[in-house]
């Protein structure tokens, strides 16, 4: 299955500012459904993780209070082109997903 | 294929030990309490040990003044301070506050930027966890649809 995540990356100097995009539906367990009227159980991205080249550069920990879809992004210092940056992400049902991009 | 019953029940088992290890490995490390908390409060003392923070100015939090959509509020948070650990965002008013903490690891610029979901007009917080003190800055987000299950 293609990865849900999409990663943007950009280099200026040796800082990488990164901006990310999950597709998820982040429902927080509280809201009912139309039709039956019954809680949708939650289901939400927990942790988010970016690794530079197996170094541990963000590690981001989101409660269902993050938006649908979650938008994320920062920036990191020691970055060079041709370095694997790899996030990946987990979420409270034991999905996983993750993305490899190359920086340029 | 003829799957035999016990071999059918046996991987089943294999199965679900599979699935709750990843829930296992992350209990550890996402502050699954403080999540839950429903005081922003209580929260914080789960997640930093504390809810008394020093308000800074060196702390910039982006935030609309009016999300005209509370399903999708961005927010920014950039700090001039340094030795920055964690940076959380504290929703005052949504049914669990705290929405989200990043760990800052060494060579990470204290600046991110995400999404949130606010329930109704409320005080939205930027704590940041130094290694010289806990700071933090609010602001108030008028909220006009709220953005939990309504």
């Amino acid at each position: 299955m293609a990865s849900k995540i999409k990663v943007k990356a950009k280099l200026s100097g040796d800082i990488a500012d990164i901006k990310s995009l999950m597709i998820h539906p982040m429902e927080t367990g509280a809201r009912k459904d139309p039709e039956t009227e019954e809680l949708v159980p939650a289901h939400h991205i927990t942790q988010l993780t970016f690794t530079n080249n197996d170094k541990t550069v963000m590690v981001a920990n989101f409660s269902t209070a993050v938006s649908r879809n979650p938008y994320f992004s920062f920036k990191f210092s020691g970055a060079k082109a041709g370095d694997t940056l790899k996030a990946s992400c987990v979420d409270n049902l034991g999905g996983t997903d993750e993305l490899e991009t190359v920086l340029k | 294929m003829h799957v035999g019953r016990r071999f059918f029940l046996r991987s089943g088992v294999a199965l679900a030990a599979l699935a709750a290890l990843p829930r296992v490995l992350l209990a550890a490390a996402w502050p699954d309490k403080a999540f839950s908390s429903s005081a922003a409060g209580e929260a914080m003392v789960d997640l930093l040990g504390t809810d008394q923070t020093i308000p800074s100015d060196q702390i910039k939090l982006k935030l609309p003044v009016i999300a005209e959509n509370g399903a999708v509020v961005p927010v920014t948070i950039s700090t001039s301070l340094e030795n920055v650990e964690s940076i959380s965002i504290v929703v005052e008013k949504n049914p669990r506050p705290l929405a989200a903490t990043f760990e800052i690891l060494p060579g990470t610029a204290p600046e991110i930027s995400s999404r949130i979901k606010m329930g109704q007009t409320s005080d939205v917080m930027a704590v940041i966890k130094t290694d010289s003190g806990i700071y933090s800055t609010a602001k108030e987000v008028k909220v006009t649809i709220g953005g939990c299950g309504g």
